[in-house]
This record gives C-alpha cells, structure tokens and sequence, in this order.
C-alpha cells in the first residue's frame, strides 16, 4: 500500500516536473522572441537576445520572469518602452508616422513597376510601329544557330 | 524638368546636415513626469532601504559603477561635496551600483569617501525600472516622488543646485 | 622628423593633386597633350607620396612612436607585432590613408592601362580621380591628422580595439575598401563620358572589367564583414543591419544593378541615362558610407569618431552628387532612350526587373537606416530601426531577385518564343516544384525555408540546363567532353563567369537559409562537471582557467563538445583589457559543413566553480563562406581577357 502510494507520488512527481519543463521550454523560446524585439541599450544594434553584454543578460532574466509571472509579450515590450521609450523597439511600431518606413519598400517597388512598365510598353509600341523584321529565305539550321547565339550571348 | 535630378538629391542632404545638431546617443526620458519606481534593496552596510521610504524629501538617484571612467570619477566628489551641504535641508543622495564587483565598488566608495547611502542593484531590475542605458545617470525625484529630471553623464555642481534648488522651492501637498 | 616627413608628404602630394586635376582638365579642354602628360607624372607623385606616409605611419607603429599620438591611442607595448601593422589601419586618421593609397593605386593602374587606348576619356578621368585623391588629402592634412603629436609623450599607449586584433583586421577593411575606392573608376569614366559628351557605349566597355573588380571586392568585404562579426563579436550573427553594414551593402546593391543593366546597353543600346545615373548613384553611396562610418551622425557598432571630419565628408558628398548630377542634366538630350523591343517577355524586361527589385532593396536599405533621423527632425522622437525590419521588408525582394537569377540567363533577347521558354524553363521549374513537395514532407516548417529552397533548386536547375545544353551542341560537333566544357568556360567566359557567380550567390542563400530557419541555440549556467544538450551535443563544463597575455588578461572557460564521441575542448573566454571599460566575448566554435557548435562564455564565478555560457548550434552557415570562394572563381573567370576564335 506505501510502496503503491510512494510509486503514485513519485510518478506525479515525475509528471509535475515535466509539466514544469514544459512550460519553461515553451517560455524560453518566447523569452528569445520578445527578446529579439528589443534594443541592447549598451551595444549599439544588437537585439537583447543576441548580445553577450551584461546588460542584456539582465534584461533577458527580466523578461523571462515577466512572462513566467503570465504577462503577455505585448505586456513585456510594452513595460520596457514605457522606461526607455519607442527607440528601445528594433522595428519601428506599425502606425502614424513609422508607417512610412514600412511604405517605403513596397512604393519603391512599385514605383519601379509602374516606370519599368511604362518603358516597356513605349518600348513595344515603338517596336509595333517600326514593322516586323521578318528574315526571308532563311532555312532551319540557321535558325537554330541564330536562336543558340541569341540565348548565349551574356 | 531634368534640373529635378541634380535637385532631389539636395533635401537628402539636408536631412543628413540636420544629423550633425542631434546626438544619436542623447536619448529623452519618458519618465520626467512619472512617478519613481520603488524599490527596496540593502545598503553595502546591510541597513535596508527603500524608496518609499524618502517620500517627503527630494532624492537625488545617481546610477554609477567603479568600470565607468572618468564620468563616475569626476562625479563622485561632486555628489558627495553636495550631499553634505544639503542632507540637513531635507535631500538625500541615493547611489545605485551596476554591474560591478563588490570589491571594487566598495574601494570606489572608500577612495571617495562616499558617506550618503548606496545600493547595488545586482539583478538589474532597478536599472530597468528607470530605463538606465549607461552610467552615470542621475534622477532628480521630488517630494511626491515623481522624476522630474533625468541628467545623463557626469554631474557638476551646477546640474545638482539648479535642478535641487527647484524642487525643494515647492511645498508639497 | 618622422612625423614631420609624413605630414609634409601628405601636404606636398595635395598640392600635386590639385595641380594634376586643374592641368588635366585643361589640357583636355585646350588640346595640349604636354598639359595632360604633367598629370600623369603629377598622379605618380602622389602616388609615391601617399606610399611614404603610409611607410612612415607603419614605422612610427613599429617603433613605438607614442609621441604620435595616432600610435599612442592605437597600440600599447604589448600589443603584438602583426596588429601593430594591421593597426595602422585600425582608426579613423590610419583608415583614410588606406582609402588614399588605394585611390593612387588604381589611378595608377588606369594611367597604365588607358593613356593610349581612352584617348577621349582619359584627361578627364584623370581629373576626376585626382580630384577625389585632393578630397582624401585635405582630410589627412587638416581634418584627421595621422601624425598629429602627443605632448607629454606618454610611457605607454592605450592600445588597439580589442575586437580588431583579429585575422580579420587584416583582411576585411583591405577587401571592401578597394571595392569603395574601385567604384571611383567607373564613375571617372561616367564622368568623363558626360564631360565629353561621349555617352555611347566607349564608357561602358572600357570600364567593364573595373565594375566587375570593385563590385568583387565589394562582397569579399561584405563576406569577411560577416566571418569576423561571426568569430569576434560574440553573438553568433554574421549580420546585424548596423548602419555601417548598410552603407556598405547599398553600394553593393546598385553595383550589381549596374553590372546586369550595362549588359543591356552594350547589347541593346538602350539605357543609357540609367547606367550613368546608377554609376552616380553607386559612387555617392561609397562616399555616404564613408560619411556614415566617420560622423558619428548615426550610431553604430562601427562608428569611428564624432566632430568636423563628418562636415568634410558631406560637403564632399554634396559636391560630388550636385556636380554629377548637373552634368547629366546638361547632357539629357544625349541621353535619351532609342529602345525597341518585341516583347515584354524578353531578357531585357528581366534586366529591368532585376534593377528595380534591387534599386528598392537599397532605397529600402537607406531609408530605414536614416529613419532615425528624420523621425527626430519630423516629430522629435528617437525610433530605432533594426534587423527586424530589415530582414522583413528586404527578404521577399532578395527571393524574387534569386527567381530572376534563374529566368533572365536563359530567356531570349527581344522577344521570348514560346518554345524557347519551354525548352529553357520546363526542367527547372520541374524541379523547382519537386523540390519544394520534399522539403515540405520533409518537415520543413519555415514556408519562407521552402520557398527559398525550391527556388534555389530552380535556378541551379537552369545553369545545369544550359551548361548542358552548350555542352551537348559542342559533343555533337565532335569535341569530346572535358575539352568542350573547357571551352565553353573560355570561349564564353563572361557568360559562364555570371554563371559561377550565380552559383556562388546561391550556395551563400543556402547558408543563409539554413542559418536563419534552423539554428538553435540555449542559454545556461552550468556547474564544474555539469553538461548542456543541444541539438544531439553534450556540452559538459570543466573548469575555468586565467592567463596573463601581452596586452590582456584573459578568463577562458574549458568545455568538452561530444555528440557520441568526444569532438573536441571549446575554450570561449572573456579577455580583459584594461583600456575597455567592459570585458571582450571571446567565442569558441567548431565548424561544420552541416552546422557549427558555437559557445559564448558569459558570467562566471571567480572560483571557477560555475559559469553561464550560450550554445548554439548554427546550421549551412559554411555554406556563406564557401559560396564566397565559388564568387570568386566567378569573377576571376568573368575578368579575364576575350578570347574571339572564329566562329
């Protein structure tokens, strides 16, 4: 009966501690995602989850025990830029102003589109108007020769 | 039409001058304003302290380490010289130690000979609470412990008067 | 007196640089060949020159020389023999005299290469180069005084930046500043074509091989950059998006926009305007880099030095973009665009593509690293931009451009038949698909891992289908195998060169995807005879152990790595100068072509009974630098001289 109950409690045990490692090895990754989102302060464009500074491997204990104690990681960034302020994030907050950084990639690209489109079309048109080239009598080895030398020529 | 080119590359350089007026490094504080987070920690004599505890004087919070130099060197008698001027009109000076060894602060504060009262913040979660990215830093907290001022780098006679002057010229309540 | 020598060196080849550049532009705009002739001999001189200073800074770091006071803050007595060479180079005053001498050294080699065969061109090249030289110059002699003294001198100096005594010191700032200092020469010819009205195709073909040498030295720095960052810093990454990184990126970026897009117009005619404003473009973001490393004006791991040197370098910049840029303007007519094209489904609309994918990476690239600034200026708030975001927004426009590199080799100039893209495409985007069905039932979470994978399988798959088809039309003519691949190496050299660095750009996408989707890493603190597992190793702590070196005390820890077997003893240490207020991550590593095992020492206790370290276990990060070499055999096969047989 006492070995039975020894063996029920100590399997409980068991269960307990692997429940409890669950929850750290879940947290961990999250401890290096939220991490990654923010600004070593002492090292100058490093996240907090790479820098080997001692500063950041504080900064990272106090995350951890953050999210161990249930906030959120909206909760934890959001407590470091209460202190440091916005520049503490390495990516800049999605709204107002900030969005123009976001915008820039995807105008400048299609901007690029738009001009490139424009170019190729006046480019055809052109093209169109000057009349087809058509190169009469000119049999099928030649064709494939000329096709063989216009795809390889860098 | 074609001046446009040579033209847009002129506010981009604008943008690049104007870097020249600011100081990437300089960094406002959001907590002017705020209240000061508590904290409660042991002085290196083992007496407790806590900041609650200072409500009703004005706090000069200075965050330094015996690693920074020459800016906690050149502070460290600055702090003092003022402290013990003004701890008979209701101000304490508080210093927090960061990242450093016990040794070697204690021989920082033995070659200063530091009398007003010192932390070290070993786990870092006070340097945190006050968003510190080096040191030295020094908070000017009033009597209703709200931060009023944040002073980053080596602090001369000047910053500590001027700032402490003020706050104790208001009454609180 | 040694001092003294190398300040007036540097003062006297100034003024020959100033004269050089004056008197070439006259000789050319009067026609006296006597005038461009002084010049050149004026070129020489500087040349010499700048090699003096470069010696006696050198001599004053060999001999201890601290009343320079470039020496005294740059080494101590214990510094080592070799980083008391590499030294030189280490700070600010040193690095622009690298910058310099480089400069001098390729205006050498145009002047030897081009005095007879660029007759148009040359006079203004010349002055173009020795104008940028005089820039470098005045620096030296006023803003950033290498040989500036030291009074009283001291009995010792403060010592290198511990993270440059490292083989990477010797390499990395050679490799990518004679890629910036190299792009200075196709811009002399941009230049010089504006100025003589000259904008056919003369510029573009002489300075090809040029663009080719400054953008290979350009991803050689860039490369190294990231095997140093990756060994010394500590942190595991070989890129940060540091400022400074970018600003060496971006001109990387619109050289290899220019590289594909003078393709166009040697073959096409077309483009002219956009090849000379991308040379401009190209060469601006060099001296932005500079600006950028140099004024303090963002901050960065790199950052040398804050004051006056920064208003140099912008007023330079300014000079050197309105200059530029006012000259394309006058010349706009000349510029304009004949293009004709039969298709849009053409090679040329795959170059365009190929440019404006990478034209945005970089707008990209500088926008997000001068956003800090202009929030300030805008709304008076400091925002950060970092890797985050940089990886975000670039990564989708790095996967297409990996999509073009496949499509635009094989498709057809003009007009793409059908049958051409079947034949060139089919395979390959067989292949492609296959490729990503097996690594997703292979497990493969990341759909970005996927993509990148299945794309690099494609464009793989499109170098093999030409290879071996060129292969094939060569064996059917009679040529047995080796010989024919050889040939077709040498005949189309260019063409195959592309190719290999092609290939090249595809293993270094490898490594970068492996590192990125499937690294690990943990952190721990572990005690005497405790071990960490991770990823299959065992890493198990022994004992710490200290050492007195000549210049820094250092704490290293000892770790045995096994995964099975014993593997080896990773030592990480922490070193201790005394001139830096915080310690230095030494970083241990064993590398592998499949992953390294990666250890970072972090605190430990003084009796070496515990210590924390990181372990990571970084995957196909090899695969980064083995791509570079692959780059390299590229670009030397692309460079070399064409051989025409007859047809």
């Amino acid at each position: 009966m006492r070995t039975r109950a020894s063996v029920l409690g100590l399997a409980l045990v068991v269960v307990a501690a692997g429940a409890a490692a669950e929850t750290r090895r879940v947290a961990e990754q999250q401890v290096q995602d939220v991490a990654a989102q923010l600004r070593c302060v002492v090292c100058q464009n490093l996240s907090v989850a790479d820098s080997p500074s001692e500063t950041a491997t504080q900064m990272r204990t106090i995350v951890r025990e953050r999210l161990e104690a249930g906030e959120t990681p909206e909760q934890v960034t959001r407590y470091f830029v209460d202190r440091y302020g916005e520049w503490i994030l390495l990516s800049p907050p999605r709204h107002g102003f900030n969005l123009l950084v976001w915008a820039a990639p995807a105008a400048a690209v299609v901007a690029g589109f738009t001009l490139v489109g424009l170019l190729l079309a006046r480019w055809t048109r052109r093209r169109a108007s000057a009349g087809p080239v058509v190169p009469s009598g000119v049999d099928a080895a030649m064709r494939e020769r000329i096709r063989r030398e216009t795809e390889m020529e860098p | 039409m074609r001046w446009l080119i040579p033209l847009s590359a002129v506010p981009v350089l604008a943008l690049l001058a104007y870097g020249f007026r600011v100081n990437p490094r300089d960094i406002p504080s959001p907590l002017v304003g705020r209240p000061a987070a508590a904290f409660s920690l042991q002085t290196f004599e083992g007496a407790p302290l806590a900041l609650e505890a200072q409500h009703g004087r004005v706090v000069v919070l200075n965050f330094w380490a015996s690693w920074c130099h020459p800016a906690c060197y050149d502070e460290a008698p600055v702090l003092e010289r003022n402290w013990r001027a003004y701890r008979g009109r209701g101000v304490v000076v508080i210093g927090v130690d960061i990242q450093d060894k016990l040794e070697a602060a204690q021989k920082f504060m033995r070659d200063f000979s530091l009398s007003f009262p010192n932390v070290q913040d070993t786990t870092g979660q006070v340097s945190v609470d006050y968003g510190v990215y080096g040191v030295p830093e020094t908070f000017f907290i009033d009597r209703r412990g709200r931060i009023r001022a944040k002073h980053v780098g080596a602090l001369t006679d000047e910053v500590f008067r001027v700032n402490v002057e003020r706050l104790l010229s208001e009454t609180t309540g | 007196m040694i001092p003294e020598l190398g300040g007036a060196a540097a003062i006297v080849a100034l003024a020959l640089a100033l004269w050089g550049a004056v008197v070439s532009a006259i000789g050319a705009r009067t026609g006296r060949p006597a005038l461009v002739l002084s010049a050149q001999h004026a070129a020489l001189g500087v040349f010499v020159l700048v090699t003096a200073c470069f010696a006696l800074l050198t001599y004053a770091f060999l001999t201890f020389d601290f009343s320079v006071r470039y020496v005294a803050i740059n080494t101590n007595l214990g510094t080592p023999f070799y980083y008391r060479i590499t030294g030189v180079w280490g700070a600010l005053e040193g690095s622009i005299i690298l910058w310099t001498w480089m400069l001098a050294l390729y205006t050498l080699i145009v002047i030897l290469r081009h005095r007879e065969s660029a007759h148009e061109f040359y006079p203004w090249v010349l002055t173009v180069m020795l104008s940028v030289m005089a820039f470098f110059l005045l620096v030296i002699t006023v803003a950033a005084p290498p040989f500036a003294r030291l009074a009283p001198v001291p009995a010792d100096g403060r010592g290198l930046n511990p993270l440059l005594e490292d083989t990477g010191m010797i390499t990395h700032p050679i490799a990518l500043y004679l890629g910036f200092t190299g792009v200075t020469v196709p811009f002399a010819f941009a230049l010089a074509a504006l100025i003589t009205g000259r904008v056919g195709d003369a510029w573009i073909t002489l300075t090809r091989r040029w663009a080719i040498i400054a953008w290979y030295f350009l991803s050689l720095g860039l490369l190294i950059g990231g095997w140093w960052s990756y060994h010394v810093l500590g942190w595991g990454g070989y890129w940060a998006w540091d400022p400074v990184e970018n600003a060496a990126f971006m001109p990387w970026l619109t050289a290899t926009a220019f590289l594909h897009s003078v393709m166009v117009q040697e073959r096409r005619r077309m483009l002219k305007l956009w090849n000379i404003s991308l040379v401009i473009i190209t060469f601006g973001l060099t001296l932005f880099g500079t600006f950028l490393t140099r004024s303090g004006v963002i901050a960065s791991v790199h950052a040398f030095t804050q004051g006056a040197i920064g208003a140099f370098f912008l007023s330079f910049l300014a000079l050197v973009l309105l200059t530029a840029l006012g000259l394309l303007a006058w010349r706009w007519d000349a510029l304009g665009a004949q293009g004709e094209l039969d298709s849009v489904v053409s090679r040329e609309s795959a170059f365009l593509l190929n440019n404006v994918l990478l034209v945005a990476a970089a707008f990209t690239v500088f926008f997000g690293t001068v956003f800090p600034l202009l929030s300030e200026a805008v709304r008076g708030v400091k925002m950060s931009v970092g890797a985050p975001f940089f990886n975000q927004v670039n990564v989708p426009l790095f996967l297409a451009l990996i999509f073009l590199m496949g499509v635009g080799p094989l498709i057809a100039w003009r007009r793409a038949s059908p049958d051409n893209l079947l034949r060139s495409f089919l395979w390959p985007v067989v292949a492609g698909g296959a490729a990503a069905a097996l690594f997703s039932a292979l497990g493969v979470r990341s759909a970005l891992a996927v993509l990148a994978l299945a794309l690099t399988v494609f464009v793989a798959a499109t170098i093999a289908v030409d290879f071996s088809r060129a292969t094939r039309a060569r064996l059917r003519m009679g040529e047995r195998l080796l010989p024919a691949m050889g040939g077709l190496l040498r005949r189309h050299n260019r063409r195959y060169g592309g190719f290999i660095v092609h290939l090249g750009i595809l293993i270094v996408t490898l490594g970068v995807t492996g590192s990125q989707a499937w690294s690990v890493q943990i952190e721990t603190t572990l005690r005497r005879g405790e071990a960490a597992e991770l990823a299959g190793y065992r890493v198990r702590f022994d004992g710490l152990t200290a050492t007195e070196e000549s210049n820094h005390f250092k704490v290293a820890g000892a770790f045995t790595v096994s995964n099975g077997r014993v593997i080896g003893i990773l030592r990480p240490a922490k070193k201790f100068y005394p001139q830096e207020q915080s310690p230095i991550a030494g970083v241990d590593y064993r590398l592998g072509l499949g992953e390294d095992v990666y250890l970072v020492l972090g605190d430990f206790a003084r009796d070496g009974s515990q210590a924390t370290v990181k372990l990571q276990v970084n995957r196909l990060v090899s695969w980064i630098w083995i791509g570079g070499g692959v780059l390299t055999l590229g670009a030397l096969l692309a460079i070399l001289p064409d051989r025409k047989k007859p047809a």
